[in-house]
């Protein structure tokens, strides 16, 4: 059961990461985001990790894809007003060799990791496997005792980089 | 410390990892096929969410959660990246007016 529905995420995920990487609207493009997102959160869930689940929804979701559409929003206002119509639209490049290249690099990915045997690593551990039903509380207490001064490291650079980004499309000179 | 939910148990680790390379692999096409900027940007972070689930899913099968913060931290990162790098696409627009790569071509030799 817990397979089916895992391999329906997958689906569903992988469909609307080839729909951003074939559709030629960019709007249509971020919403295909916003679903490809949406899956990866949920086998975050099913891998055990509830807690990336839900600071992805918060951080990919609720920021990143908001930030992306605003980009688009900024980038294209001259717009594509062909037949009354008001799209966003984009060209391919290079398509062969694209896919040729990505085509090979996931056939040896595929081949390196059915080689791999990843069956004994999991005989290995899964004795060390708790039954416990959440791993919130174990994250909180590891970011603040053992892994506190990154945390804090990367709160400031993320304080940076929005200083420098807003500096940097600022229109003022 | 090894704390991780039993959920984990009933899920073979190859499907993570063969959905991770899938999910990698579009991101390489989209890399390296499309030609607006910002298309470009989202299979970046089409790549950097299947180098995360990845991560997540093989600390999930060692029973560590050291692993799920790294991904965090790399999350907390990619969205600085994110913030940084549309803020150059747009002072690229307002220079040239396009964001297509096939025009951005001054750097070519």
């Amino acid at each position: 059961m817990l397979n089916i529905i895992l391999i329906a995420f997958c689906i569903l995920t992988v469909g609307s990461a080839l729909w951003v990487l074939w559709t030629k609207n960019v709007l249509h493009a971020a919403f295909a985001l916003l679903l490809t997102f949406l899956g990866v959160a949920a086998l975050y869930v099913m891998a055990g990790a509830d807690f990336l689940g839900i600071t992805q929804i918060l951080v990919y979701v609720g920021g990143i894809l908001v930030l992306l559409i605003f980009g688009i929003m900024l980038t294209n206002q001259a717009g594509n007003k062909e037949g009354g119509k008001n799209m966003i639209l984009t060209e391919n490049l290079n398509r062969f060799w694209g896919i040729l290249i990505a085509g090979g690099f996931f056939g040896l990915l595929f081949y390196t990791f059915t080689q791999a045997g990843f069956q004994e690593v999991e005989q290995q551990h899964f004795g060390e496997i708790s039954n416990h039903s959440s791993t919130i509380q174990i994250t909180g207490i590891q970011l603040m005792t053992d892994y506190v001064l990154p945390f804090e490291i990367v709160g400031v650079l993320l304080m940076i980089a929005l200083v420098g980004a807003s500096f940097l499309a600022s229109k003022n000179e | 410390m090894q704390q991780i939910p039993d959920v984990i148990r009933q899920i073979p680790l190859n499907y993570y990892v063969f959905f991770s390379a899938a999910l990698f692999c579009i991101g390489v096409t989209g890399v390296l096929t499309r030609r607006n900027a910002i298309i470009i940007f989202m299979s970046v972070e089409l790549m950097l969410n299947a180098v995360n689930l990845l991560l997540a899913a093989f600390s999930s099968y060692k029973a560590d959660p050291a692993g799920q913060i790294f991904v965090f931290f790399i999350m907390a990162v990619a969205a600085a990246e994110v913030a940084v790098g549309l803020a150059i696409i747009v002072m690229i627009y307002r220079n040239i007016q396009t964001i297509d790569t096939g025009i951005l071509n001054k750097l070519k030799w």
